[in-house]
Formats: C-alpha cells, sequence, structure tokens
C-alpha cells in the first residue's frame, strides 16, 4: 500500500507539474502545433515545424503587442491522440490558435474540439477537400485536394499525352487527385487506358508497373504521398518504363525537394504539377530557403514546410488585422480573404470555403548547380479546388 | 471426505477473491483523480481505456495462456461499433457501448476456433493475420467506415440522459472509470470462480487439464469470447469520448502496445493492465511534452531497463507477497491449503 500510494504520489506530482507550466500571461498568443513528429509521417513534422520556426526566425514573435509562442506536441499520426492533444492545448494550455494536422484523419478528428471551444485551427499538411467543410474554424495553408493534378492534366492533353494510366495510392487524398485529373483530362479531349490504385501501407509497384507497362500509355500519371516518391521512382526505372518511352508525370509530391536529391539522375526529366518548389525564383523564396537551411543543418525545405511557413504567416496577419484580439470567431474572419505573397508565390484565402487559392507551375527536374531541382517552366495562376466549387 | 474438500477449495478460492487494501485504495485514487486533476481528465480517461484493453488482454495471456498479436482486431470493432450505431440509430451512449461488446464478442467468439488449433506460434500467427484482415477490410469498405478518413461526426447523447460530455473530459473519465470498475468486478468473479482456477490449470499443462476432466477447448472458447467483448467495449470507450473513428484503432501498433502494457504491469493478477496502463501512458505524455521528437527513444529505453532490472523488485504487490514469503509462518499458512489440494 505505502509504495503504491507513493507512487501515486509521484504520479500526482508530475501531473501537477503539467498543470502548472499551463498557466501564461494575458500579453501572450499560445499556437499548438501538433504535428507527427515520430512514425512514418515524421519527416512531414520535421518540415512543418522547420517552416514555422523559419518564419519566426524572419518576421519576431511578437505580433501587434502580443509574444507568439509556439507549443509543438507529437500525435505520432495517431488520430485519437491528435484528438486528446488538440483538446488538452485548448482546455489546459489556453492555446489560442491550433495548427499543424499532417494526415486528414487526424485533422478531422479535432473539428468537434473547434466547434465547442471556438478555436481556429490552420491545416498546414493535409489535403483532402472536405476537411474544410467539416468546421467553420478550419482554414487552410497547404493545398485543396486535387489542386495540383488539375493543371497536370491540362498541360499533358495540350502536349500531346493522350493516352494515360494514373497510379495513385489507395487513400482520401489519392482517390481525390484521381477523380481531379481525370474529370480534367477527359474534359481536355485525353483518354484513360487503366486506373491503378496500390496500397498506402508498404506498396511495392512492381506488379503495377508491369501491368502499366504492357498498356503502352503514353505516359503514367501518379500521385504517391511524400516519401514513397523514391521508392516508386527506382522501380520506375527498373521496370523499363522510361526505356520504353512512357512519360512520367505527376503530383508534386513525388519530386518532393526534401528527397529529389537522393533519388539521383533517375528523376531528371520528370514533370510534375505543384505548388511550391525550392527553385522558385522570388526574394521571398530565397530568404525563406536560406532561414531553413541555416537552421536546420542545410535542409532543404519542401512544400510541407511553406504549408507551416504560411500557417504562421496567416495567424501573424490575422492578429494583426484584429489588433491583437484573440477572439476564435473574430480571428477566422479576419482570415477569410487575406491576401499575401508566400515564397511560393501569390496565395489567398477563399472568404466562402477558408481553403487556399495558389498558383500551380509546371516543372521539370533538372540540374541546377549540381543539384536536382524542380525547375518551374510554366504557370497556372489562382487555382481552386475543382472538387468545391 | 468429500465435503471437506470442497470447503477447504470453496475457502481457498474466497480468500484468493477477497479485496485487499491495496486495491480498494488505487480505486479511492482513481476516483479522486477526477477532482483533484481537473485538466488532465483526457489522459486520465486514455489511460482507463488502455486499462481496460488490457485487462482484457490479460484474460487470455495471463489465465488461459494464449498470447495475442491480434487483440486490436477486438478494439476496433467495437469502436467501429459504437461509431457507426451512434451516426444510424442512436446516439445513447450506453445502448452502443452494449451493442459494441456483442458485436465484439461474437467476433470473438466466430474467431476462437481458430485460437484452439497449434502453438503459441500459430496463435500469434492467427490472430495477428485476423486483425490484418480487418484493418484492410476497413481501409477498403470506405462507404462503411469512411476508409483511410475514418467516421467523422459523431455526437453523443447525455449518458443516461443526465451527464454530458464536456470540453474538460470529466464526464468522459468517470464514464470510463465506471466502466472500468465494473467490468474488473466482473473480471475479479470470472477468474476467482472454479472456472477461472481451471483456466489456469489449462494454461500450465492443458494436457494434464483434460485428464483431470477439464475440457480444454471449451474454456477456451468462453474466456476468448469475454476478453473480445471487453477489448470491444475498451474501443467503444474510445470512440464515444473522442467522438471519432479512424482505422488506426485496428492498426498493429495497438495489439503491441497493449501487449507491452500488460508485460511491463505484469501478467495473471487482473491490475497488471492497470497498472502497465498508468505507467505507459504517464511515461509517454510526459516524455512527448519534454522531447516531442525523441521521446520513442527514452520510452524503448526505460523499457529496456525495466525488464533488465527485473519487474518484481518494482512492483508493490509482489515485493509484499516476497516479503511475506520470507516470514516463515504466513508461508506456511499459505501453503496449506493447496497441498491438500492436491491429492
Amino acid at each position: 500500500m505505502a509504495s503504491l500510494s507513493r507512487r501515486m504520489f509521484i504520479a500526482g506530482a508530475a501531473l501537477c507539474g503539467l498543470l502548472a507550466s499551463g498557466a501564461h500571461a494575458a500579453d501572450t498568443v499560445k499556437i499548438g502545433l501538433i504535428l507527427p513528429m515520430t512514425g512514418p509521417f515524421a519527416s512531414t513534422g520535421r518540415q512543418v515545424d522547420a517552416g514555422v520556426r523559419a518564419f519566426m526566425a524572419l518576421n519576431g514573435d511578437t505580433v501587434a503587442g502580443k509574444k507568439i509562442e509556439v507549443v509543438l506536441r507529437d500525435d505520432a499520426g495517431t488520430a485519437d491522440q491528435t484528438r486528446r492533444i488538440a483538446q488538452e492545448l485548448v482546455v489546459k494550455d489556453g492555446a489560442n490558435i491550433l495548427m499543424g494536422f499532417g494526415l486528414t484523419p487526424l485533422a478531422l478528428s479535432v473539428a468537434p474540439v473547434l466547434g465547442q471551444a471556438k478555436v481556429p485551427a490552420i491545416i498546414t499538411s493535409a489535403t483532402t477537400s472536405v476537411i474544410t467543410q467539416k468546421s467553420e474554424y478550419f482554414v487552410r495553408t497547404s493545398m485543396a485536394g486535387p489542386q495540383s493534378a488539375v493543371p497536370v492534366a491540362t498541360w499533358a492533353a495540350k502536349n500531346g499525352l493522350k493516352r494515360v494510366v494514373t497510379l495513385v495510392s489507395d487513400y482520401g487524398p489519392g482517390i481525390d487527385i484521381e477523380k481531379g485529373f481525370t474529370d480534367q483530362f477527359k474534359k481536355d479531349g485525353g483518354e484513360i487506358l487503366e486506373a491503378v490504385r496500390v496500397p498506402l501501407q508498404n506498396p511495392d509497384f512492381a506488379p503495377f508497373l508491369q501491368r502499366v507497362r504492357d498498356t503502352k500509355p503514353d505516359a503514367v500519371f501518379v500521385f504517391v504521398p511524400s516519401g514513397v516518391g523514391s521508392i516508386f521512382m527506382k522501380q520506375f526505372v527498373e521496370r523499363g518504363l522510361r526505356d520504353a518511352g512512357i512519360k512520367l508525370i505527376a503530383t508534386g509530391d513525388v519530386t518532393d525537394d526534401d528527397l529529389l536529391n537522393g533519388m539521383g539522375d533517375a528523376a531528371l526529366g520528370v514533370i510534375t504539377g505543384h505548388f511550391y518548389s525550392a527553385n522558385h525564383d522570388s526574394p521571398e523564396n530565397k530568404a525563406f530557403v536560406a532561414q531553413v537551411r541555416k537552421a536546420n543543418n542545410n535542409m532543404r525545405p519542401n512544400f510541407m514546410s511553406v504549408g507551416g511557413y504560411d500557417a504562421m504567416a496567416l495567424a501573424y496577419a490575422a492578429l494583426k488585422k484584429t489588433n491583437g484580439d484573440i477572439d476564435g470567431t473574430k480571428l477566422v474572419e479576419a482570415m477569410k480573404g487575406m491576401s499575401w505573397v508566400s515564397p511560393r508565390g501569390p496565395i489567398t484565402i477563399d472568404p466562402k470555403t477558408r481553403d487556399i487559392v495558389q498558383d500551380i507551375y509546371m516543372r521539370e527536374v533538372k540540374k541546377v548547380d549540381g543539384e536536382l531541382y524542380n525547375v518551374e517552366f510554366a504557370t497556372f495562376p489562382k487555382v481552386r479546388d475543382p472538387n468545391t466549387p | 471426505m468429500s465435503a471437506p474438500h470442497s470447503q477447504i477449495a470453496a475457502a481457498f478460492l474466497r480468500r484468493k477473491a477477497a479485496w485487499t487494501p491495496l486495491e480498494a485504495g488505487l480505486w479511492c485514487l482513481a476516483l479522486a483523480a477526477a477532482f483533484l486533476f481537473p485538466s488532465q481528465q483526457l489522459l486520465l480517461s486514455e489511460i482507463a481505456i488502455l486499462a481496460l484493453f488490457a485487462l482484457s488482454l490479460d484474460l487470455i495471456v495471463g489465465y488461459a495462456g494464449i498470447l495475442s498479436l491480434g487483440h486490436a482486431a477486438f478494439f476496433g470493432v467495437g469502436a467501429y461499433t459504437a461509431g457507426l450505431f451512434s451516426l444510424h440509430v442512436s446516439a445513447e451512449p450506453l445502448t452502443g457501448l452494449a451493442v459494441s461488446a456483442v458485436v465484439a464478442g461474437l467476433l470473438g467468439l466466430a474467431t476462437s476456433f481458430l485460437v484452439l488449433r497449434g502453438s503459441d506460434l500459430t496463435r500469434l500467427m492467427t490472430t495477428f493475420g485476423v486483425s490484418m484482415l480487418l484493418a484492410e477490410g476497413a481501409n477498403q469498405a470506405a462507404w462503411l467506415t469512411g476508409g483511410a478518413d475514418g467516421l467523422s461526426g459523431i455526437l453523443l447523447e447525455p449518458i443516461a440522459g443526465t451527464f454530458e460530455f464536456d470540453l474538460w473530459g470529466r464526464t468522459g473519465y468517470l464514464y470510463c472509470l465506471a466502466v472500468l470498475f465494473i467490468l474488473l468486478l466482473v473480471a475479479r468473479r470470472i477468474v476467482h470462480s472454479p472456472f477461472g482456477l481451471s483456466l489456469k490449470a489449462i494454461k500450465r499443462n492443458s494436457r494434464r487439464a483434460a485428464m483431470l476432466g477439464i475440457a480444454p477447448n471449451r474454456r477456451i472458447v468462453i474466456i476468448y469470447t469475454i476478453s473480445a467483448l471487453y477489448a470491444g467495449m475498451a474501443g467503444a470507450l474510445l470512440t464515444q469520448t473522442t467522438s471519432f473513428v479512424s482505422p488506426d484503432v485496428l492498426a498493429f501498433h495497438r495489439s503491441a502496445d497493449v501487449l507491452l502494457v500488460l508485460v511491463l504491469g505484469g501478467v495473471g493478477y487482473l491490475y497488471g493492465g492497470i497498472v502497465g496502463a498508468v505507467i505507459f501512458t504517464l511515461l509517454r505524455a510526459w516524455l512527448s511534452v519534454v522531447t516531442p521528437q525523441y521521446w520513442m527513444f527514452w520510452i524503448g529505453l526505460i523499457l529496456v531497463a525495466l525488464v533488465v532490472i527485473g519487474r518484481d523488485r518494482l512492483h508493490p504487490a509482489r515485493a509484499i507477497a516476497l516479503v511475506r514469503s520470507r516470514l516463515p509462518g504466513r508461508a506456511g499458512e499459505k501453503a496449506v491449503p493447496l497441498s491438500e489440494d492436491s491429492r
């Protein structure tokens, strides 16, 4: 008995310690940043976190007289953890804004909390169209559904790629993108020979690629989540698809800036459509890339990172507009219709859907100064989520 | 001759089933926690749910000797059932809990025949296989389960029409705690009954148990079903307190975590799951706040250290038992009924 209650006492003391750390001053604005920092999606967490910190390093930690404090928590990519952490950040730590959410289910799980607590949540990574409809308090700075896929379809149809096989990872965003690409491609007069879906977990593309090869298309359109791209690229070359003259077109997730260099020359010439390239030529982007490289051991920022950066930019701008008022409903109102120039280019938050409207670039993988980059060659301005007109 | 023997046996079982002050204290603390730590209710709910899940695993691992690497199958089915039930039938939590228990129990009954065959290794593989099948099924059946995006929009009515689920999570915690307490009482009753004792006999040596007239298969089917029922309720509690379900409830890491929790707390005395869940969840919560990127390293290190040092030396109940057994009088007294039992 004695030793058990002692253990309980220690546990209790630990809990009290956590509780005490929740107290905060009124002139601080707390931003709860919930990301997968461990597990299979840890690279997402690392990149978003780097983007958030880069923004603070470049823009200071005070806005409208308030000191900004970011509290980072790891949800390991597990939805019930995300939900618990979000709720704790709100009720215990007094977070005024939530941020992060690596995957769609993780974002969806916090929707009920947002409504009850009236706290805005800025999505830095999850992309499924449906998310922003699930709560009035969701605002997105990553990408909306098949935003990046639709311009690829238009471009392909215009450039003589008429017979295409699609290959996507079999989960929410993959299916969104498959639909977005297919609809646009058919409208532009293309033909989809086959739609292949590969499992999200532990993908082995070999059998699927063999099937693709046998149908002899002009090109194969691919979406796989960031991180899986390098495995895909390797197998694409190994299976001889490139030698068979099949062109590879994809969303930018496949040639993720973070991993592109590791893919080697196999990636050269791949055409992708996406909202961000670390090679984007603008002063905003140069400063951003330099800051992320400096603070993170020369890591190259990717599209996840810029999502985190812009989430902070949006939070700062909203606080400036409300003059430091931290009322959640007012903050969301302030965020609606906000426009600014991000490292990726000009972006706007659609006042109606609270979703992002941005330019989508067509890029080709090329060598720049000995490193592989997605080099932008065409721009589709102000693209919205094709799933929510 | 048989009358005194059955009396001795009954007295032995009663003595084993008696409440200890340690147990009572634990429950008082658990109840007090609802009021002492108002900002930690969500963490406490998580502990209660994990404890219930581990308790369900203890019933088959600790009492029937069936190792399972796929216990999340029942947890997940319970979680999905609770979610679907509240979305499509009724948002009343208690009915949802009961329905989830029944569905998970039925699945347990159906799959229990698989674990009757083969040895430990075969069982590990079959249980693992069943949970993988269900996980992929939940992922594919998007029309029912929402696929990888999960089920959202679950709203629950107040429990019994009066206690509403609040943002702070106290209702949720008390609800989980009450369910855990009631199910633990039932589990105590089960394991301290002649049925429970016969399970232990099967665990030690199932062939010998069969020769003594204990039918192992039937008993394993029963306890496996009960265990599945418990796990289903734990899953239902998770859905009801978080109002969200994703395929993650069926993921392998859940089966692995719960086995870890059980091993951490100790197998085969019902409270192992609870102790393990408290330690595991607090460690994880604390470390992941201190170091969001590297907490898994520390938790791994601590777990290895715990196993190497030996849990027996750290565990209060075991430590007390160890001290007691060294006191000659009490040790002798304890040995009497056992020696008479084994004629």
